[in-house]
């Protein structure tokens, strides 16, 4: 497996420390509505102080999963343990454990002041004590003077500001997070993303948010669990995820991915070789997965690994594809080729534009071929 | 309940326990099994918080709702006395305790024969037919002006129709009293007019209680009909006269098909309680108007024949249990 | 439906608001009317304002009505409220079915057989009939018109807020006083007013229902109506009007205002970051 990836600020990756006990731990979890599984026998372990994002489609069961930690949904199988206590039969008012609401749900009759109040008077704290820790949540989340505000003299952002105190204010176990920048515009959702790293850094508080939206995921989580119909499918560091995704299902939710299906030609002596029709050229791997010969195998490639060039290289049969530009998206930053193989497979490849455009050299119907770096391909068996 | 092994935490230490509240309480208690079995027998037998709570409207309306009804229908089967109750008892302890059971069928066999009755349901069925079909046709324009209204208006439209609502139904009607009786002001309105040259007769007729039932039902029809206009789509309008459909047409073909629903609630909210109907008919109708809730009332307060009256009240009410279970299903629906 | 008002439409509102209207302010003028007849103008004169204030009985079943109502009233909307968070929340309970006819068949059901059904109740239980018997009579069918109101606002009612709260670790009982009641309280405070409506209005099942000492004051108008139409009447069905007419501007008014001044509050709020 990988090495150290740098996922994390501190550098310190409890997922890969054997001696580490995991903070959070769902065993076995499934839950069905009706007919309808939701989640499927799900097994997780989250550490403390992690920011874990759950990611997919919707109905994947991400959601489902979040309510279950929250204590809003019982499983019907399973476990959840929450520093060494089993959670399943507690409930929601009794978890050490606070939610954000994707809509926020703020309090419309109280205050912003009452709003985040709220919990610390279901514990009967000293009015003065609760006073102090109001005042200092403001400040962390930067609403100073909006104490006395209603929710409906509020913006979008501060609201949702309001929420996050509210939820931190009882200085939870761990706070889980539905979906919280979805209403936000992109700028806003940026900026927010940001402040939720450095919140989450400063409390150490274990975050766990829900999201469909992969960039998000990629940006503040220090691991995401991408989940498909009510199961795991991968478990990583976003740069994990992204380099070395398990399955075809991954390698296609996060980023964009060009496939060839391939079939597996030989594995002793390295490097792995593999026969690709849908390529036109023997791909070769140094580290391939666990696999027979004869085996059908997927090699994925990221469009930015694919370099593009109107010279071919030396051996045209292994690792290199040939065809013509069909199309070329310009995005500003990037240009997008779509490359039109002599096979009839349409592949992608982005190129920065690190030169100014009128001097870019490949243009439309242009006959290009396309090579890689040996270990930047990643070859999938499922 | 999902199996879990260890022991259960029925709450969590710390900061983030209840301390002193109920809940808190409970959820210690929980731990001990004989505490905990008792509520889980509780919970099989439907006693639980919510079970109990559940309980006082229920028994209520058991008691005061269901209870009468079966009530009624034992008193259907007695026979008239001069006694106090005026009915003779069903149920009789003989002396060697045996329960006597009489069970008379006179007052329903009397139903049946005598004209009177079944005309009052006939003629109150269709009394009540009418009218609700008059209330639609006046009622939906002026729902339609209302949500057609600028935003502005609404809410003072609204607020129109609503104040004859909450205002006293008896007094409404009584209005109508000074208005068509024979010197009242309808008359003398036409008379001046030279439209008429004899004063009209229509108080103490069937018109006055056509009139009456569908003035004093307006609100009801006009409500539900506002609620579902209001809330219809434009686009869909839009998009006929897009397509070439004239705006008659498509009033026709979109606008009433799809408020039919605030049709249906209007008409039951009129048809059902005006066949029962009694004040309207008894201040604005004549003698030869027979309603139902009319010859029920006499019955009972006239004539002292409180079996009778409960023989038609059982019947009114057999009429009545389609629409109403119908009306049920409908906001069981939509709620 | 936001089209614009064609001809016909303002013919239909103007001809039917007027229709709605034309009794109730003849009704009004000739309360004022100096003579004895409800027909023929005399003159303006307030004296038959005076002879209400003289005439002990209506005064007295004005009373009545009132406690009736106030008492009645809040025990429905109590009940209702009760009602109505079963109906939207507490999902599939055992006999739910009767439970939901039973709140809404009175809504619909003729009151001689809701008055007839309840009296003969009451003679079976030996209870004697006077102020109770009334109070109890109108709890039940009010009820359920508060039943209803409260569900239907509990339906679109937003969850979230409620699990927000007990995610904050407000137990569900707690939560409901807390955070749902607050919120919901327009709804509820309109239920009770309906019921009150309701309840003052009721001419037919208090006949019914009531006893020697409790007579209502629809029950006095109805008979005196039946007598003859007199000034008093109208003058006393003015006072009536008046009342309500003043609550329902006070409500819209009230409630205008409350909508300007959140779409002030909304305007500030989206001007800021």
């Amino acid at each position: 497996m990988a090495a150290a990836t740098g996922a994390t600020r501190s550098g310190h990756e409890p997922w890969n420390d054997p001696a580490a006990e995991a903070y959070v731990r769902i065993v076995g979890v499934s839950k069905s509505f009706g007919d309808f599984t939701a989640v499927d026998d799900v097994s997780l372990e989250i550490y403390k102080g992690e920011f874990f994002a759950l990611l997919g489609p919707s109905g994947c069961g991400k959601t489902t999963l979040l309510r279950m930690l929250a204590g809003f949904e019982q499983p019907d199988r399973g476990r959840i343990l929450l520093d060494a206590e089993d959670m399943v039969s507690v409930p929601p008012y009794q978890r050490p454990v606070n939610m954000m609401f994707q809509s926020y749900a703020l309090f419309p009759h109280m205050s912003v002041e009452q709003n985040i109040a709220f919990g610390l008077r279901q514990e009967r704290l000293p009015k003065l004590e609760i006073q102090k820790q109001v005042k200092d949540m403001l400040e962390l989340v930067q609403l100073g003077g909006f104490a006395k505000r209603k929710p409906h003299q509020l913006s979008g952002g501060q609201r949702q500001r309001v929420a996050l105190a509210r939820s931190l204010v009882k200085r939870p176990k761990m706070l889980l997070l539905d979906e919280p920048l979805g209403a936000l515009d992109k700028k806003l959702r940026e900026q927010t993303q940001f402040e939720l790293m450095n919140i989450q850094d400063e409390l150490g508080i274990t975050f766990v948010i829900v999201t469909h939206d992969q960039e998000e995921a990629m940006t503040v989580s220090s691991r995401i669990a991408v989940m498909d119909h009510g199961r795991i499918a991968q478990v990583a560091t976003p740069a994990e995820i992204y380099e070395y995704p398990s399955s075809r299902y991954v390698a296609e939710f996060i980023g964009d991915v060009n496939l060839f299906e391939g079939r597996v030609e030989r594995i002793d002596p390295g490097p792995m070789e593999i026969s690709c029709a849908e390529a036109g050229c023997r791909i070769q791997v140094h580290h391939g997965p666990d696999t027979r010969v004869g085996h059908k195998v997927w090699v994925a490639i990221r469009p930015e690994k694919l370099q593009v060039s109107l010279e071919p290289p030396a051996d045209t049969r292994v690792n290199c594809l040939s065809g013509e530009v069909w199309d070329i998206g310009y995005l500003g930053n990037l240009s997008i080729y779509h490359v039109h193989l002599e096979t009839g497979l349409k592949v992608t490849t982005a190129q920065a534009n690190s030169t100014r455009l009128v001097e870019r050299p490949i243009t439309w119907q242009d006959r290009v071929f396309l090579t890689w770096a040996l270990e930047t391909a990643v070859v999938l068996t499922a | 309940m999902s199996e879990h092994e260890g022991t259960p935490v029925a709450y969590v230490s710390g900061r983030a326990a209840t301390p002193g509240s109920l809940a808190g309480l409970h959820a210690r208690a929980m731990l001990f099994p004989p505490y905990r079995r008792a509520v889980g027998l509780g919970e099989r037998l439907g006693v639980t918080g919510r079970g109990l709570l559940i309980a006082l409207p229920y028994l209520w309306l058991l008691l005061f709702f269901l209870l009468p009804f079966l009530i009624v229908l034992k008193i259907s089967f007695s026979e008239a006395r001069i006694a106090i109750p005026p009915y003779a008892p069903l149920l009789q302890y003989l002396e060697d305790s045996y329960l006597q059971l009489t069970v008379n069928f006179e007052n329903y066999r009397l139903l049946l024969e005598d004209s009177l009755y079944w005309r009052s349901y006939l003629s109150s069925v269709q009394i009540a037919g009418t009218s609700t079909l008059l209330a639609l046709l006046i009622g939906y324009p002026i729902a339609y002006g209302m949500a057609r209204a600028p935003r502005e208006w609404r809410l003072t439209l609204l607020m129109g129709v609503i104040l004859p609502f909450w205002t006293s139904f008896l007094i409404r009607v009584y209005a109508w009293i000074g208005i068509l009786k024979k010197e009242g002001l309808l008359n003398l309105l036409l008379l001046k007019l030279g439209l008429i040259q004899e004063p009209l007769t229509i108080l103490n007729t069937d018109v006055a209680v056509y009139i009456g039932i569908v003035y004093s039902y307006l609100p009801f029809m006009v409500l539900p009909l506002y609620a579902n206009l209001e809330k219809m789509d434009d686009s869909l309008l839009e998009a006929a006269a897009d397509l070439g459909c004239r705006p008659l047409k498509a009033f026709w073909v979109i606008t009433v098909p799809l408020s039919l629903p605030g049709i249906i609630a209007g008409c039951f909210l009129v048809f059902i309680p005006a066949v029962g109907e009694f004040v309207i008919p008894d201040l604005l109708g004549g003698s030869e108007t027979l309603m139902i809730g009319k010859t029920l009332w006499a019955e009972f307060f006239n004539n002292r024949d409180w079996p009778l009256s409960s023989a038609v009240a059982v019947v009114l009410l057999l009429f009545l249990v389609l629409p109403i279970v119908l009306f049920q299903r409908l906001q069981a629906r939509s709620g | 439906m936001r089209k614009g008002l064609s001809w016909f439409n303002i013919l239909s509102l103007v001809l039917g608001f007027g229709l709605l209207y034309l009794p109730i302010v003849l009704l009004v003028i000739f309360s004022f009317n100096e003579s004895r007849l409800v027909t023929v103008w005399a003159g303006f004169s307030t004296k038959w304002y005076g002879e209400l204030l003289k005439n002990q009985a209506l005064l007295d079943a004005a009373w009545v009505t009132l406690r009736v109502a106030a008492v009645s009233s809040t025990l429905a909307t109590i009940l209702g409220v009760v009602a109505g968070l079963a109906m939207a929340r507490f999902g599939r309970f055992r006999g739910r079915t009767l439970f939901s006819g039973m709140i809404y068949a009175p809504l619909v059901m003729p009151e001689v057989i809701t008055g007839l059904s309840l009296l003969l109740t009451f003679v079976a239980l030996s209870v004697n009939r006077g102020f109770v018997t009334v109070t109890l009579a109108h709890v039940t069918f009010s009820m359920c018109y508060v039943a209803v109101v409260v569900q239907s606002r509990l339906v679109s009612f937003d969850r979230a807020i409620e699990e927000a709260a007990m995610d904050l670790g407000c137990p569900p009982a707690r939560t409901f006083f807390y955070i749902t009641l607050p919120v919901i309280m327009p709804a509820v405070v309109s239920g009770w007013l309906l019921a009150f409506t309701l309840s003052l209005d009721d001419l037919v099942i208090a006949s019914f229902t009531t006893g020697p000492g409790a007579t209502t004051l629809p029950m006095k108008i109805y008979s005196q109506v039946r007598l003859g139409v007199t000034p008093e009447i109208n003058a006393i069905s003015t006072i009536l009007i008046g009342i309500v007419a003043v609550g329902v501007v006070v409500a819209s008014l009230l409630s205008k205002r409350q909508e300007l001044r959140r779409r002030a509050d909304e305007r500030l709020a989206a001007a800021a970051p």
